[in-house]
C-alpha cells in the first residue's frame, strides 16, 4: 500500500480504537478531556531539571493504557513521525548546557543531559496522554464535550470538520499517486514539472469533496451542533475518575515520591 | 408536491446550465429524470435542496425553495448523492444513519429502531456495525440509500442509484423504491432501471426539458432517445454494451 493511503487509513483507525470497549472508553468525554488537560498541565509545570519529579507521572498513561486495553505499541507507531522531533528539539541541550549537576554512582550528569531527559519525558507524556483520548473518546463526542465547555460553535465545528477534510485530502491524493504511477513507471516520485498541476488538481477535488460532504451534512439538518454524540450527564462514576486522578497527580506534583521512595530505601 | 416555474440555473455567469424548466410533481409519484452526462440532472437536484442559486420558483409542499424555508424543505428531502464518498461522514454505517434523525428531533430509541427496520428492509443488516472506509463501492451505496431513508423523508432523490451496484443489490434498490409510498425523482441514464421504478419520465438535453410523458412511451420512442445521446433499455433491444 502506498505510504499516503497508509496515512489516510491510520487517521481512520483511529475511530476504530475509540469505537472499542472498556472501562476507560465508557466514562465520560468531558471527564476524560478534563483529566487529560490536568496532566497535560502538570507535567509541563516540572521544572527542566526536576527529572525525578516528573519520572512518576508514567503511572497515569500506564493505568490508561493497561484499563483500556490499547497497546503502548500501537500508541508508538501511531507517533512514530512525531518522535523523532522529539528528540531532534532536545538533542542540543547536552550540548549547550555541560556544568554537571548531579553524580550518579561516580558518573556525572550535565545539566542539559538531565533537561534533555526531562524534556524527552514530558514530551512523551504529553503525547501519550493526548494519544490516549482520542483513542478512547470519539472526535463526535470530544466536539461535544467542548460544547458543553462553553466553547462557540465555530471553532469545535470547524476542527470536526478539518479532521474529516483532512482524511479527505489524504484519500485524494493517494488515489491521485496511484494513478499517476500507473501511467509513470520507473519514475520516482512525481516529476516536479508535474507538481503545480497536481497540487491544483488535489486542492480542487479535496475542496469539492469537502464541499458535498459538508452539504450531505447540512441536508440531513447539521447545523452546528452534536446531538447525536452521547448526551448522557456526569455520572458518580466519572466524578470520582476525575477527582481521583486530579488528586493523585495534584499530590505527585507537591511531594516528590522519587525521592522519598528512595530516602525509605536508603 | 414539487413545482418548477420557469427555472435557470448557471454555475458561472453566462454558462447556463438549466433553461427555463417547468414541470410539477404530484404527492406519491415516481419521476426518473433522464439525460445523457452533463444534461443537468444532479443540478437540477441541487437546485431543488437549495444547494445552488437559480432564476425562476421551486417550491415543496407550497414552500419556496430560499434560505428561510431551507430547514424545514430539508427535512422533507431525503438524497442520495451521486458519490456515496461524499455522503457517508460518521465512523460507522449505523451511526451515519442515526445523524440525520437525531438532528431532526427524533428519540435515540426511536431512530435505533428505525435503523434497524431499514436495514432489514434492505436486506443489509451485516453492514450496521461496519465501518465506512471499510466497505465496498457497492455496500457503500447500499448504506447511502440506508442513511437517507433513515430519515423517512417525504420525497425520495436519488442521483444514479444504480452505479457502483451488482444485479443483487440493484434488485435490492429497486423493490425499495417501489415499495416506498413516497413521492420520488430518481435521476439515471439506467433506462432499465427507470422503466422498473417509474411511471413519468421527464428527459432533459443540453439543460432543456425535452420530453415529459409515460415511461412506457418515452423510453420506447428511438428517434426521441438517440436524438438526446440516450439508447432504448436493454429490453426493448437496446444495444447491448458487451
Ligand atoms: N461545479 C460545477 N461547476 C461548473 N460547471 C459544472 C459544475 N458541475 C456541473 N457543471 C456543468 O453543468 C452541466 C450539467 O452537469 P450535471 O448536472 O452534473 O449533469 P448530469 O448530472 O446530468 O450528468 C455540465 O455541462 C457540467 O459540465
Ligand atoms: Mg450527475
Amino acid at each position: 500500500m502506498a505510504s499516503i493511503e497508509r496515512a489516510a487509513l491510520e487517521i481512520r483507525e483511529m475511530d476504530d480504537l475509540a469505537a472499542l470497549d472498556s472501562p476507560i472508553h465508557a466514562l465520560h468525554p468531558l471527564a476524560k478531556l478534563l483529566t487529560t488537560m490536568v496532566y497535560l498541565l502538570t507535567v509541563v509545570s516540572f521544572g527542566k531539571y526536576d527529572l525525578s519529579g516528573l519520572f512518576p507521572m508514567v503511572l497515569y498513561p500506564a493505568l490508561l493504557f493497561s484499563l483500556s486495553g490499547i497497546s503502548v505499541k500501537t500508541c508508538f507507531y501511531k507517533l512514530r513521525m512525531v518522535l523523532p522531533l522529539l528528540l531532534a528539539v532536545g538533542v542540543f541541550n547536552p550540548l549547550l548546557d555541560r556544568a554537571p549537576l548531579v553524580r550518579l554512582g561516580g558518573v556525572a550528569l550535565s545539566g542539559g543531559v538531565i533537561s534533555f531527559l526531562t524534556f524527552t519525558l514530558k514530551g512523551l507524556f504529553c503525547l501519550s496522554a493526548s494519544f490516549l483520548l482520542a483513542a478512547t473518546t470519539s472526535l463526535d463526542s470530544l466536539a461535544a464535550a467542548l460544547r458543553k465547555l462553553r466553547l462557540p460553535k465555530m471553532p469545535v465545528t470547524l476542527l470536526l470538520l478539518s479532521f474529516r477534510y483532512v482524511s479527505v485530502m489524504m484519500e485524494e491524493l493517494a488515489a491521485m499517486t496511484t494513478a499517476y504511477r500507473l501511467r509513470a513507471p520507473g519514475q520516482k516520485g512525481i516529476r516536479w514539472n508535474a507538481w503545480g498541476s497536481f497540487l491544483g488538481q488535489l486542492l480542487l477535488r479535496s475542496m469539492d469533496r469537502a464541499e458535498e460532504l459538508y452539504a450531505s451534512m447540512r441536508l440531513r439538518g447539521f447545523q452546528g451542533d452534536f446531538p447525536y454524540a452521547e448526551g448522557r450527564p456526569l455520572s458518580g462514576r466519572d466524578l470520582a475518575y476525575f477527582l481521583l486522578v486530579t488528586l493523585g497527580l495534584l499530590a505527585f506534583r507537591i511531594w516528590n515520591v522519587s525521592r522519598l521512595l528512595g530516602g525509605l530505601l536508603l | 408536491m414539487i413545482r418548477f416555474d420557469h427555472v435557470s440555473c448557471a454555475y458561472e455567469k453566462g454558462r447556463t446550465v438549466l433553461r427555463d424548466l417547468s414541470f410539477s410533481l404530484e404527492k406519491g409519484e415516481a419521476v426518473g429524470l433522464v439525460g445523457a452526462n452533463g444534461a443537468g440532472k444532479s443540478t437540477l437536484m441541487k437546485a431543488l435542496l437549495g444547494l445552488m442559486p437559480y432564476e425562476g420558483e421551486i417550491t415543496v409542499d407550497g414552500l419556496k425553495v430560499e434560505e428561510r424555508n431551507l430547514r424545514e424543505i430539508r427535512r422533507k428531502l431525503g438524497f442520495v448523492l451521486q458519490n456515496s464518498d461524499n455522503q457517508m461522514f460518521m465512523p460507522t454505517v449505523a451511526e451515519d444513519m442515526l445523524f440525520g434523525p437525531l438532528n431532526y428531533g427524533m428519540k435515540r430509541e426511536e431512530a435505533e429502531k428505525t435503523v434497524d427496520e431499514v436495514l432489514l428492509s434492505l436486506g443489509i443488516t451485516e453492514l450496521k456495525g461496519r465501518h465506512n472506509h471499510r466497505i465496498s463501492g457497492g455496500e457503500k451505496r447500499m448504506a447511502a440509500i440506508a442513511t437517507v431513508l433513515a430519515m423517512k423523508p417525504e420525497v425520495l432523490l436519488m442521483d444514479e442509484p444504480s452505479s457502483a451496484l451488482d444485479p443483487w443489490n440493484r434488485r435490492m434498490v429497486i423493490r425499495t423504491i417501489n415499495a416506498l409510498p413516497v413521492t420520488r425523482l430518481i435521476a439515471s441514464h439506467d433506462l432499465d432501471l427507470i422503466l422498473d421504478t417509474c411511471g413519468r419520465v421527464l428527459l432533459l438535453s443540453g439543460g432543456r426539458l425535452a420530453a415529459d410523458g409515460p415511461a412506457e412511451e418515452i423510453l420506447t420512442d428511438r428517434a426521441l432517445l438517440e436524438k438526446h445521446r440516450l439508447e432504448l433499455p436493454l429490453r426493448f433491444g437496446g444495444e447491448n454494451p458487451r
